[in-house]
């Protein structure tokens, strides 16, 4: 690839791809709440309505049930939606169309229709916004059959992953960390696509292998060289797309390392740590395993509002040095 | 709540509402708080500038005549659900402004124990089930508070408090048909301050007034000037009177206007400065009532002024408490998850 390379916020690699997409297909459009010229409540979306016009960068009202519905409908019919909620956490409100209409539909009719609708949710916590504004419920969706769900985790992958998400002709949800939109990272002018379904092997190393996603990837990274200080080699993967899972990279990394560790900041129980680990006990990875598999996730509570408390609930860079520590020298 | 005497109430014949109704001391009372909420908003502006507050912030500056005006007529155990927007709602329904300045400041003498914050500020005790992270979310918790009161008869009548973005929420609708199929004891105060966010509602709603909406479900739909105490109490003592009586639910149209923006990060592009400036100079809540009470004779210049310093004052010392209480142990995380059982 011999575009030229800038450097660009996450959230401006979006709105890069989201530009893209619209230049070259007139069936694009975006939708969402204050995302014209409020330019969105994380900025993703800036000042696309000036240069596309509102009536491709349509302001919904505060309907996320029948807004998801509206995208889903245009989608089923020849239209390229891209609706972004406010939060994810108002995906509650519109899991109706997501789960029931928009990830079965081509199912139920036998394959006669398909739905290339494309779904953002900013997510995450660690902004103060507490209960119901801090979640991390990819893994709901992660749940369901006909849907596909990443996690882009760097500037590259959001923009790569989402020009791939609006060329797939199947419903794409995209969880985006709300702390991720800041950061910078090399992006490639011009269109690009980074396969769904592809994890990324981030850093390679011999002792263990870390599995995270969205923001615990950089934070894995950050412990990563922490520990190579220590003389611990630690191998860490982007899973970058929860369904359908790249499972083979995983156990190829397993079978190098002989440790798993999965680190992400959604609730520790029945989520993408049981699955990846689940999925490691039942390969041929199993037999390579010097340790039990080790899962770090948030606290089994909803996000707190005072921001010490709300450190706390998540994994942070500490926590992941200490547990990547203790099982390479074998502390249970 | 007591009333003007017989004599009084008869030199007041030709005036608004409320100073027919309520005593001198009463009305004062209302200007003290409507002054309470301004400055603890003005405070919480200030602690979050200074880094004192994080996360966000939703102020209702401008809008305490709506508050006020909604909460006068409550009986004490009545309840309310409010919103995002909502230290208005909670200051007007009895809630201490130093327990309100702990919540925000993080801390274990919070109303929330430094769990919810300004977005879920509540004072339970007071009736107040809550403000809100979720658009319309309080919606329908209005409506099943007013048929655990109905069920139980306890008399008490539910007030939900909303925005005009919450209008286009299906939980609204939903929450309305059944109030009026259950004839409930329930009002919906809609406080139309013109926008959602950035979304103004020329651009997300159908109907020109949100009041018309009530005609769909078949319940009264009044408008009031939102900005004019004296109209928002009379409408909200109306209503409830007919909830009391078991006539049902009212939706009440509140027009009023935000002075600041949506939230800490708003840059105010879809409206201009004049706008706001017109609101601010010619149609201030407190002003309003102000230059009312001053007109009819209920206070003077100087019973304005201990107002404000008594208000000040209450500020002060409501930042120093938030302050010097403890914050909430690490260990604790897991804390009100599920109820603490023996
Ligand atoms: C279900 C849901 N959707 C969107 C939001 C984000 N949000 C918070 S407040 C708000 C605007 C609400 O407007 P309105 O109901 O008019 O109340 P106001 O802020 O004007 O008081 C939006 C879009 C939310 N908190 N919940
Ligand atoms: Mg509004």
């Amino acid at each position: 690839m011999d575009a030229m390379v800038r450097e660009l916020s996450y959230a401006q690699a979006i709105q890069e791809a989201m530009a893209i997409a619209m230049d070259m297909d007139e069936r694009v459009f975006l939708m969402g709440e204050d995302i014209g010229v409020y330019g969105g409540a994380f900025q993703v979306t800036g000042d696309l309505v000036e240069r596309y016009g509102a009536d491709r960068v349509i302001d919904t009202p505060i309907s996320e049930l029948g807004g998801a519905g509206v995208a889903v409908g245009a989608a089923l019919t020849g239209m390229r939606p891209i609706f972004e909620f406010q939060f994810s956490d108002f995906a509650t409100l519109a899991m109706e169309q997501i789960v029931n209409q928009a990830a079965k539909m081509r199912f139920m009719l036998g394959g006669e229709v398909s739905v290339p609708v494309v779904m953002r949710f900013p997510a995450g916590s660690g902004t103060g916004a507490a209960a119901q504004h801090s979640q991390s419920l990819e893994a709901w969706l992660g749940h369901v059959p006909g849907l596909k769900v990443i996690q882009p985790a760097t500037p590259y992958d959001a923009k790569g992953m989402l020009l791939a998400a609006v060329a797939d002709p199947d419903p794409v949800m995209i969880f985006e960390h709300k702390l991720l939109y800041k950061m910078k990272g090399p992006v490639p002018e011009g269109y690009y696509t980074v396969p769904i379904g592809k994890a990324d092997i981030r850093r390679e190393g011999r002792d263990l292998t870390i599995v995270a996603t969205s923001i615990m990837v950089q934070k894995a990274l950050d412990a990563a060289a922490a520990l190579e200080n220590e003389g611990i080699d630690v191998e860490v993967v982007d899973l970058r797309t929860i369904r359908p899972m790249d499972k083979q990279t995983v156990i190829d990394s397993v079978k190098k390392t002989s440790r798993l560790l999965c680190v992400y900041e959604a609730v520790k129980t029945l989520g993408i740590g049981a699955e990846v680990s689940a999925m490691i006990a039942e390969s041929e990875a199993f037999d390579y395993l010097d340790a039990p598999i080790v899962r770090l996730g948030g606290a089994e509570t909803p996000i707190p509002y005072n921001p010490e408390l709300e450190k706390a609930t998540v994994p942070q860079v500490p926590d992941i040095i200490t547990a990547a520590r203790d099982l390479v020298k074998g502390v249970r | 709540m007591a009333t003007a005497s017989k004599a009084v109430t008869d030199s007041r014949a030709n005036l608004p509402f409320v100073y027919r109704h309520y005593s001198a001391e009463q009305l004062r009372e209302v200007l003290h708080k409507m002054y309470l909420i301004r400055r603890f908003e003005e405070g919480a502006e200030e602690c979050y500038t200074r880094g004192l507050i994080h996360g966000t912030m939703h102020l209702s500056i401008g809008q305490e005549a709506s508050a006020m005006g909604i909460c006068m007529p409550l009986a004490e155990d009545d309840q309310i659900t409010s919103t995002h927007r909502g230290h208005g709602h909670c200051i007007a329904k009895g809630a201490e402004v130093k327990r309100m300045f702990a919540e925000f400041f993080g801390k274990t003498t919070g109303y929330c124990k430094g769990r919810g914050g300004s977005m879920h500020i509540a004072d339970v005790g007071k009736g107040n089930l809550g403000a809100n992270g979720i658009v319309g979310g309080g919606i329908p918790i209005a409506v099943g508070a007013a048929l655990s009161s109905k069920m139980m008869k306890t008399g008490k009548v539910v007030v939900s408090f909303f925005g005009d973005g919450a209008n286009n929420e299906g939980a609204f609708h939903e929450a309305l048909n059944m109030a009026a199929v259950w004839k409930l004891p329930v009002i919906f105060v809609c406080e139309n301050n013109g926008y959602g966010m950035s979304t103004s509602t020329a651009r997300s709603t159908a109907v020109k007034n949100i009041a018309e909406r009530a005609a769909a479900y078949s319940m009264p739909g009044v408008i009031v000037n939102g900005n004019i105490f004296s109209e928002v109490a009379e409408a909200s003592h109306q209503a409830i009177a007919r909830a009391r009586a078991g006539e049902g639910p009212t939706l009440i149209e509140s027009k009023t206007y935000r002075h600041r923006g949506h939230s800490k990060s708003d840059r105010n592009r879809y409206r201009t400065k004049e706008e706001i400036e017109d609101w601010m100079s010619n149609r201030d809540p407190i002003t309003l009532f102000e230059s009312e009470l001053r007109e009819f004779g209920f206070i003077d210049d100087k019973g304005i002024e201990a107002i404000r310093d008594a208000v000040a004052q209450e500020i002060a010392e409501g930042i120093e408490f938030a302050n010097a209480s403890p914050s909430p142990d690490i260990s604790e995380t897991g804390n009100y998850v599920y109820t603490e059982q023996a």
